[in-house]
């Protein structure tokens, strides 16, 4: 099941996809342009964890001139960073740098503490697709990726579909591709993934408790490019979704 | 009959080099690798709502470990949304004031983002009560004691701040649109006092008794 969350006639739905259309929560069946695609994630109870990897490909690590951590770096956002599918991301007025990053994205479906690796799968109720979007220009050594870069508003599109997780046979084998404005920019593949999700839900559970709608963005390969306003970016994962934004200018 | 403890309903970001005691002492290490620079934007970090503990509440220090940090803080609590704010205005987006006990396994390197130190179970202890704004006076004359067993171990200023609350709030804001609920730590001081499992850790507010006293005990963890 494909499910998201959308902003229709006046209020928000939960929907689901069928054949090609969106069907709403009150039955109603719409096409996928007659909405406002909002982050395909149910409500949650306390500000949802959302726990982003860097350099977790080794060729995109390469690309950044680091090499391969040892261990997991990770940082975190908030979800005030958050938006949907076809919405638009603001690029500040004089930066030199500007890219997105396409990650597969891990949804908690249950309380999650100390699990080993072989019960990882157990715990996650689905994935999505993130853009991770990062202004490279504020980057500092100091808790880097430093929130100026990774925390801004509109800067993390998200969705558009929550796909359940037992409709992905294997989420470290599917392809990622990051198209601007119709140009490949970016391929990779789940498979390179530096540590696996598993080890991620391992790693992270050991010290801290996952809950219900919280998030793991599981880091990008290689190839990331400027993007400039007008630019139309689709983050793309096999069997996940095709998360479409556009650049926009800064007010 | 009692209110129930304050838990955030947003984003809690904590502020690392905000004091002026701080700043003073990381400043030689500053110029050198890894950070090659004194840090330009406020140096944030998140705690998550699983380190959420309330005002009373046990602490569970993992096994292996001996020492958790104390990291004693004024914060202020959001009211209306503040996106690119001036310091004029920063202030009038405060709805409160409460206590936090930020607590640390002990790092000494701020290159990467502090998750395994300060995203721990339990880890952020919050007052019990809010100071509403209105009443609480000028932030910059806060004053912080933090107890240890019943002892003074460190005070914090806050008229001894790098940027004050009105001029991080702008700051902060400047990137990224803080929205009601959300909470922004001041600082927490240099020379935090250490604790153990059996301790504990008591934060006032001497001056600003509104905000009651947030007390927390360190419990070790049962293998």
């Amino acid at each position: 099941m494909k499910r998201a969350r959308v902003n229709y006639d006046g209020a928000v739905h939960d929907a689901t996809e069928q054949a090609g259309q969106l069907l709403l929560d009150d039955g109603r069946r719409i096409s996928f342009d007659a909405v406002h695609w909002l982050p395909p994630l149910p409500p949650a109870p306390r500000p949802r964890t959302i726990l982003a990897l860097g350099l977790n490909y080794a060729d995109h690590a390469k690309e950044l001139a680091f090499k391969a951590p040892k261990e997991p770096l990770v940082f975190i956002k908030g979800e005030g960073s958050l938006i949907g599918h076809r919405a638009h991301t603001l690029r500040p007025a004089g930066v030199e740098f500007m890219h997105y990053e396409c990650e597969l994205a891990v949804v908690i479906g249950k309380t999650a503490k100390k699990i080993r690796r072989d019960d990882a799968y157990d715990v996650i109720a689905g994935y999505t697709v993130a853009n991770d979007y990062a202004i490279r220009d504020y980057l500092e050594n100091w808790y880097r990726p430093n929130l100026r870069v990774k925390n801004r508003d509109t800067c993390t599109p998200l969705g558009p579909w929550l796909v359940d997780a037992a409709d992905i046979a294997n989420p470290m084998d599917l392809a990622l591709q990051t198209r601007v404005n119709g140009q490949i920019t970016q391929s990779g593949h789940t498979r390179d993934m530096i540590f696996d999700i598993p080890y991620l839900i391992e790693y992270f559970s050991s010290f801290m408790t996952l809950n219900p709608g919280d998030l793991i963005l599981t880091g990008t390969p290689d190839g990331v490019v400027d993007c400039r306003p007008g630019d139309v970016v689709v983050t793309d994962i096999e069997g996940i979704g095709a998360l479409v934004n556009t650049i926009a200018a800064a007010p | 009959m009692s209110s129930p403890a304050f838990m955030p309903a947003g984003t809690v970001y904590g502020t690392l080099l905000n004091t002026l005691d701080e700043w003073e002492a990381l400043s030689p290490q500053m110029a050198q690798p890894p950070y090659q620079g004194a840090p330009k934007a406020p140096v944030l970090y998140i705690k998550t709502a699983n380190t959420w503990s309330a005002s009373g509440s046990a602490v569970t220090v993992p096994a292996q470990t001996t020492d958790v940090e104390v990291g004693a803080s004024i914060a202020m609590v959001i009211g209306t949304p503040a996106h690119r704010t001036t310091v004029r205005d920063a202030l009038d987006h405060i709805a409160a004031y409460v206590l936090m006990n930020d607590l640390s396994l002990p790092h000494a390197s701020f290159f990467r983002p502090p998750v395994k130190y300060k995203n721990l179970d339990g880890f952020l202890g919050i007052g019990p009560r809010l100071a509403p704004a209105r009443q609480a006076g000028n932030p910059n004359h806060f004053q912080l004691e933090v107890r240890i067993d019943g002892i003074v171990r460190q005070t914090v200023d806050y008229a001894r701040l790098v940027r004050p609350a009105a001029q991080l709030l702008a700051d902060v804001s400047e990137f990224m649109t803080l929205r009601p609920g959300d909470v922004l730590l001041l600082g927490c001081g240099a020379n935090r006092p250490l604790a153990r499992a059996g301790q504990r850790i008591d934060i006032s507010a001497p001056g600003l008794p509104a905000l009651g006293t947030l007390s927390n005990t360190l419990v070790a963890e049962v293998a």
